[in-house]
């Protein structure tokens, strides 16, 4: 019965000590005096608010990326037990009591410190020796612009860690199938693979250029599989089949369930409710949803309505006009039809509401059973304090002259006559018979008479409020174009007195509409994608090329009073021998290449693939984070390029490998280039050292200190007036 | 009369599948066509391609391409060879198809050309002068036409040989470039411009036989390019974009050209170095220089047949049997007229422009003064100023951004809540009296005008004040924010003549200099820093609201970067006391000029963005024919034009791009897996991944690219894209429908399926362009959206408006 205890209980462990040390190594060198400075440094500002928001659970729209990084963000202030209430206002401000610094900075800087045993196995699962893959981790260790980014509450080094990750389990998924596919580790390390992409996607988009690349390499060696002539039809099905699952399906299923959780966590309403849709922020709780509780759902003929531009751009906007008049003349001397001026105004107002009438008849209120309006229905629309018609006329518009004026309708007798029928049509209907419904319907209004539409445009002149024009011809469909009622009641006064109090009174409301999840995430996803902010400038941008010489620094943060100060900038050695690696392995490839199409063989078979699959990721992955900015028109910023900095500094040991192996024939010149790179490595030390203090905004150095650190004219080192 | 469609039908259907290819091997790919499967003996037996002595390892691991260069003159082992025996055999036999057989094609293709040439000229010159007004971008280009004939300089955001083309058009049909071109809708009159317009329809219907001369080349069938040949004759918007005085048919002329002539050029690869092979890569040098100085466009197709160049090196670098010094004539030869050639054409069709080109007229300020001092009739032509700034001197400011304007002031303030309330400092594009400035010192106010006084000069690193000569007010910036960009400071003018306070002071530096050197008027790069706050004088381009008169927003900028936003050059310089100096010792180099014009046209391009509420065409709406452009007339009574692709052709190109791309996965993964496939199935899978891959490397080369691009779009640039797509569906179709003959293999079965899908996709074409035909020749009626007019039905989109 205890037969077990016979024999001794042995636990044989293979431990990788250089692995463990490096880990250790990586965590000092990334965690040690975490809370210092305790003050907000760089872009801690612009996530923290939006960790504040998760805390609180206030919905907000962030247009820089997914929200998979805030919410690991959050986690940190959630685990540190942050209640959310700090005014992110500035860099440098201090940091009150309740804000856990060092959990809200703890999982990136686990992150980048997890990068370096990362590396150190990618280079091991390229087929790379030891001594190299220790050269890339050690790299990696000592990379100044890796250790600030990953220090603070950032985003690059979480990002960086998915990428490492999602590519060193694809090697391992790629070397483990050729002996054991479709095993337990090979599903691991496949399924593994997308999870981290989704992850890196999740993070920022900038993860997408990674993902691709592994879908690429995924793809190509497919494609080798296929010509394989020993595999048969169905297992190669099986094999697609399994990519298809792990590579795609599983990393969108996971980038819908960040959302997912995202708008589980958020449901109150906050400061960027303003840029989403009426159905959406009646979703969120507090807001519009307390005031549209419990509105009937279906307009009808006699229905009080506010009507809101669904573009919400410029600014959100609702349907308004007032007893002023258009001027008879403009100031450039154009004429006007002088009637009722009708604006969009991006403020709630007792002039915003409007009344739905039915031509035929005269009543202004709701009949009993109500007649719901449908798609297709003529209307007019009845302005709520003044009673005058909506009207648009071939008259130009103020500030947009190519389009038609809208007025509220006063009859000057002079033979102009009223033009104020208008058919709604329901843009999102599912049947060209549906009713028009508060929040949900988006409606246009088509002008029967002239066939013209309503749109909203350009900041107008007269009570700065915005213009709105009859647009002449319907080029398609546009969101400037379309509307949607969001605060809505049955009227019931038929006097106009009456009306006037029923107007001034708040809408009593009772039901709660829900959007589904998927209509969220469009709509969430849509507004992340194109929100635009306007183009800014900023001190510390840069451009694409400046990145690869480093022409330009980022100082994330200065003390207020000593000289001490925290920059983004990177190992000036590791920066430039990584260039150079990188022209090595593209000169040495490109003459590699062109002897073997006239069949000279420099280099055995094995090792030429071993370059060019090593090539591939390390080279690749440099190529694909780095050149897609050179496309892109929003501000960049040197941190834009770390991802790419850690691809290309993983090929510096693959050249160098390879310029020991196969290109330094001699044993005395094998010890030479062995002693070379040791003198080299110890510059790439010394380096660090020196910038340490700016790295890590300790010791504060003094003003000749500082003077001797800007290597380059370019940086901006701060110097002190005195 | 024959239908069209036919004279290669017969052919390509007569015999069994043998035969059939036997028809398309046709006469210069006897290497090439290999031995057919024998009825016979099943279709286990594959015939092994016969190879030549001395050329074994290239035929085995090339492409179709290199295996043509091996002996013209072995003879093919023809359908009867096979077809005795079942071992195909390396013996050589004469061919025993008839006398009869091999002409008939040779006679059917000049006929068939012919036949294609003149449909194209007759549906590209009907009815051409209609509608007798200016239509469209005929405003654009008309005019600057008309500024060639008259030699006035102007500025376009395209290269000039398209325009310098229209021009002589213009010139030698006896236009005589008076008529205006203000606006779409202008009445010509008197004006001749039947000459232009002929000219660019020319061009035009030079396409079609172009693309049919591309496909019979790439695919060998001719039903294949009758096909594509009848797609673009009878495509509405290729008709409608030939018919007026616009750059896309020159532009589309030289791209189809240089298609053309890159085809033609890789079918002579088995005679290199022979005439026609130097015939047919020099005029792709030509053409590609051609389609680049119509539009940057071009670039497109100049990529295209880069990498086709770069795949013909790659493959003659690894034919061993080559000598490197063989290889490098080809590498010469080809850098010779595919590199150097255009690149000298292209640089000789500016020097004409320029030489051509020799008065000012309205492009002049978008240049540099250097520019301008060459151009006759500018105030800069012919003037001698001072050389050296000098205190006391008085200026003008010109910014260095592209139509960056003169730094200009006027007795107006800001308005209220914009800043501080003090006189407005702008950047204005014309010359007037209010952009004159005196340089000051900063310390004293000394009259410096007294001719006696001592000449002092400004240098590089001096303080100065600058004093607005009209206004007597000092040049001024403080920590307000600027009106419209909100992170600049406020620059203003400030004081009571000339007495302001120390926030008037600004230090000149030239950009790149050291200190103390003097300053030269037109050439020093010049920046002003604010001493007091560190910014520096620039100009945002943003246009000012009318309190500003629309004038563009000068500003300080705290970010201190180096770009032309922020640099100044002195143009005017008046100082009595000061030897003036001809200004021809700045005449700028034709170097200079040639960067110079496109650094400003590829601005310009950069500038056209679409603006905020804008409804703009997206390049997804381009393929499925979502919007077209009003070419001419709105309303019911005027004679209207509107460019739109024949729906079911573009529609039809449409869903060949799908079936393309399954067709080609297809073939490749059955390559890949190593599956034996009989001859003709051979030759079908190398026209649809050779020809056809491409062709869909252009059409992705002609497409994608928009996408990326920030720029205004309209729906005619996907026509380029469209001639690609139209070709990719000749031979996709072609190559489908012989597929499924193959697979009915009795003979009269396979021949009907093959006739008779063809025959129905030619009248489909037909019917199609019968419906559609008004949109390019006109209609005038009732709008297609008021029921009673004849094109109500076919306003199949509620998105066209025709």
């Amino acid at each position: 019965m205890l037969g077990f205890l016979k024999e001794p209980v042995v636990v044989t462990a293979k431990i990788n000590v250089s692995l463990v040390a490096l880990t250790v190594m990586g965590l000092i060198n990334r965690l040690w005096g975490l809370c210092y400075p305790r003050a907000v440094v760089f872009d801690e500002v612009y996530y923290g608010q939006f960790v504040s928001l998760y805390m609180k659970r206030i919905f907000f729209v962030d247009d820089s990326g997914p929200p998979f990084g805030h919410m690991l963000l959050a986690l940190g202030g959630y685990l540190g037990g942050f209640d959310g209430n700090f005014l992110w206002n500035r860099i440098g401000a201090e940091y009150s009591m309740n804000v856990p610094v060092w959990s809200l900075r703890l999982l990136p800087a686990l992150a980048g410190a997890f990068c370096v045993p990362l590396a150190y196995q990618i280079l091991v699962e390229l087929h790379f020796s030891h001594c190299a893959a220790l050269g890339a981790a050690l790299l990696i260790l000592l990379e100044n612009s890796l250790i600030t980014q990953s220090r603070f509450m950032l985003l690059e080094s979480i990002l960086i860690f998915f990428i490492l990750l999602a590519v060193l389990s694809y090697l391992k998924f790629y070397n483990l199938q050729k002996h054991s596919a479709f095993s337990g580790s090979w599903w691991f390390w496949l399924l593994l693979t997308g999870v981290a992409c989704s992850c890196a996607v999740g993070v920022k988009y900038m993860g997408l250029f990674t993902y691709m690349l592994l879908l690429a390499t995924a793809g190509l060696h497919f494609w080798h599989m296929i010509g394989d002539q020993n595999l048969s039809n169905v297992s190669l099905l099986c094999h697609f089949l399994a990519r298809g699952l792990a590579l795609i399906i599983i990393p969108m299923g996971l980038y819908l369930s960040f959302f997912y959780v995202h708008l589980a966590l958020l449901y109150r309403s906050g400061p960027h409710d303003q840029i989403m849709t009426s159905a959406f922020q009646a979703s969120l709780e507090g807001g519009l949803a307390r005031i549209t509780q419990g509105q009937p759902l279906e307009v009808a003929y006699g229905s009080q309505i506010t009507l809101r531009n669904v573009l919400g751009k410029p600014m959100q906007c609702w349907l308004h006009s007032h007893t002023n008049t258009y001027p008879i003349r403009y100031e450039n001397g154009r004429g006007s039809s002088h009637q009722q001026q009708v604006t969009c105004y991006p403020f709630k107002d007792v002039n915003n509401w409007w009344i739905v009438k039915d031509p035929g008849m005269q009543q202004l209120v709701v009949s009993n059973p109500p007649r719901p309006v449908r798609h297709g229905h003529i209307v007019q629309l009845v302005h709520g304090i003044t009673t005058r018609y909506l009207n648009t006329h071939d008259v130009a518009a103020p500030l947009s002259p190519h389009s038609q004026e809208v007025s509220c309708y006063i009859d000057y007798n002079i033979s102009m006559p009223a033009q104020n029928l208008w058919r709604v049509e329901i843009v999102n209907r599912e049947s060209d018979t549906d009713v028009w419904k508060t929040i949900l319907s988006e409606v246009r209004f088509v002008h029967v008479n002239t066939s013209a539409l309503s749109g909203a445009s350009l900041p107008e002149w007269g009570y700065r409020q915005l213009e709105v024009v009859g647009e002449k011809l319907s080029k398609g469909y546009h969101q400037s174009m379309v509307w949607n009622v969001e605060e809505h009641r049955y009227g019931k006064s038929q006097e106009q007195k009456e009306r006037e109090v029923e107007l001034h009174s708040p809408t009593q409301m009772d039901i709660s509409k829900n959007l589904s999840f998927m209509a969220k995430f469009t709509e969430l996803q849509w507004k992340i994608l194109t929100l635009k902010n306007e183009d800014t400038e900023h001190k510390y941008s840069s451009s694409a090329l400046d990145w690869i010489t480093m022409d330009t620094n980022i100082a994330y943060w200065l003390h207020p009073t000593s000289g001490a100060q925290i920059h983004l900038l990177g190992n000036v050695a590791t920066w430039a021998s990584a260039n150079a690696a990188a022209l090595v392995y593209l000169c040495l490839s490109l003459w590699y290449l062109l002897r073997r199409r006239r069949k000279i063989y420099d280099i055995p078979e094995d090792a030429w693939q071993l370059w060019v699959s090593a090539g591939g990721i390390c080279g690749g992955g440099w190529a694909v984070n780095y050149l897609p900015f050179f496309l892109m028109e929003k501000t960049l910023f040197l941190y834009h390029y770390l991802p790419a900095v850690t691809f290309q500094i993983l090929l510096i040991p693959v050249v160098l490998q390879h310029l020991s192996d196969h290109l330094c024939r001699s044993v005395l010149l094998k010890s030479m280039f062995s002693a070379l790179t040791v003198a080299w490595f110890s510059s790439v030390y010394f380096v660090y050292c020196t910038f340490s203090p700016v790295t890590y905004g300790q010791p504060a150095l003094s003003l000749p200190q500082l003077k001797a650190l800007r290597w380059k004219d370019t940086w901006n080192i701060l110097i002190r007036k005195q | 009369l024959r239908r069209p469609g036919l004279p290669g039908v017969p052919e390509a259907t007569a015999g069994d599948k043998a035969e059939l290819s036997e028809a398309r091997a046709g006469r210069r790919r006897r290497a090439a066509a290999p031995s057919p499967a024998p009825t016979g003996c099943g279709a286990a037996i594959v015939p092994r391609p016969s190879r030549p002595a001395g050329r074994a390892r290239s035929q085995r691991r090339v492409p179709w391409r290199r295996r043509r260069r091996s002996s013209p003159a072995r003879p093919r082992s023809a359908a009867g060879t096979a077809g005795r025996d079942c071992i195909p055999r390396r013996a050589p036999r004469p061919p025993r198809r008839g006398p009869g057989a091999p002409p008939r094609p040779a006679a059917g293709r000049p006929a068939a050309l012919a036949l294609v040439t003149l449909l194209s000229f007759a549906s590209r010159f009907h009815r051409l002068r209609e509608p007798p007004h200016v239509c469209w971008d005929e405003t654009h280009f008309g005019k600057m036409g008309s500024y060639y004939i008259n030699r006035t300089f102007f500025f376009d955001v395209h290269p000039p040989l398209g325009k310098m083309l229209i021009g002589l058009a213009g010139y030698l049909s006896g236009y005589d470039g008076t008529f205006p071109f203000q606006k779409p809708g202008d009445r010509y009159e008197q004006h001749n411009y039947v000459g232009m317009r002929g000219f660019c329809a020319f061009l035009g219907s030079c396409l079609v036989p172009f693309a049919y001369l591309t496909v019979l080349e790439l695919s060998k069938s001719l039903p294949a390019a009758l096909l594509t040949a009848f797609i673009l004759i009878f495509d509405t918007g290729c008709i409608t974009l030939s018919q007026y005085i616009l750059l896309d048919p020159i532009l589309m002329f030289f791209l189809m050209g240089a298609v053309l002539s890159m085809v033609k050029c890789n079918s002579c690869a088995d005679r290199p170095f022979s005439a026609s092979w130097w015939f047919w890569l020099s005029l792709t040098g030509v053409s590609l220089a051609g389609a680049m100085g119509v539009k940057f466009v071009g670039l497109f197709v100049v990529l295209l047949v880069g990498l086709n160049t770069i795949y013909d090196l790659w493959d003659l670098l690894g034919n061993l049997s080559l000598s490197l010094v063989m290889f490098g004539k080809h590498l010469l030869a080809r850098v010779l007229c595919l590199i150097v050639l255009p690149l000298a054409l292209y640089t000789a069709v500016f020097a004409v422009h320029f030489a051509v080109l020799n008065r000012s007229g309205p492009g002049d300020g978008f240049f540099s003064s250097a520019f301008q001092s060459q151009l006759i009739g500018n105030n800069l032509h012919n003037v001698s100023i001072p050389e050296h700034l000098a205190y006391g001197s008085v200026v003008t400011m010109k910014n260095l951004r592209m139509a960056g304007g003169y730094l200009h002031s006027h007795w107006h303030l800001y308005p209220e809540g914009i800043g501080a309330r003090q006189q407005q400092v702008t950047a204005y594009l014309h010359k007037d009296l209010n952009n004159l400035w005196i340089i000051k010192k900063h310390d004293s106010d000394t009259d410096l005008s007294d001719p006696s006084g001592p000449v002092e000069f400004v240098r590089h690193g001096d303080i100065i004040r600058l004093e607005h000569k009209e206004t007597s007010r000092n040049l001024h910036s403080h920590q307000h924010e600027a009106p419209l960009t909100r992170k600049h400071f406020q620059v203003t003018g400030y004081g009571i003549n000339g007495t302001g306070d120390s926030n008037d002071f600004w230090r000149i530096e030239v950009a790149g200099r050291r200190t103390g050197e003097l300053i030269k008027v037109l050439r020093s790069q010049v920046r002003l820093t604010h001493v007091a706050t560190g910014c520096i004088l620039g100009s945002s381009g943003k246009t000012l609201p009318k309190w500003g008169w629309e004038q563009v927003e000068v500003t300080c900028t705290p970010y201190l970067k180096e770009t032309p936003n922020s640099l100044w050059n002195f143009e005017d310089h008046i100082n009595p006391k000061l030897p003036n100096i001809s200004l021809d010792v700045l005449k700028p180099s034709f170097a200079e000029i040639l960067l110079e014009s496109h650094m400003v046209m590829i601005r310009g391009n950069s500038g056209l963005k679409p603006k905020d509420n804008e409804v703009t065409s997206k390049p997804w709406h381009w393929p499925i024919n979502y919007q077209g452009l009003r070419f001419s007339g709105v309303n019911e009574t005027d004679y209207r034009v509107y460019l739109l692709g024949n729906p079911v052709i573009w529609w039809l190109n449409l869903v060949t791009i799908g079936l393309y791309l399954l067709i080609t996965v297809a073939t490749a993964v059955a390559l890949k897996r190593g599956v034996q496939l009989t001859s003709e199935l051979k030759e079908l899978s190398r026209v649809v991944l050779h020809a056809g891959g491409q062709i869909t490397l252009g059409w992705l080369l002609h497409y994608l690219p928009f996408f990326m691009m920030g720029r205004v779009l309209y729906f005619h640039h996907y026509f380029p894209a469209m001639l690609f797509s139209s070709m990719l569906t000749g031979i996709t179709w072609d190559a489908l429908l012989k597929f499924c003959a193959g697979l009915l293999s009795p003979s009269t079965t396979a021949r009907r399926v093959y006739g008779g899908g063809f025959l129905a996709l030619v009248l489909l074409i037909l019917y199609s362009f019968y419906l559609f035909h008004p949109l390019s020749y006109g209609m005038i009626g009732p709008l297609a959206s008021n029921p009673s007019s004849p094109m109500a039905g076919l306003r199949w989109m509620d998105s066209w408006e025709f």
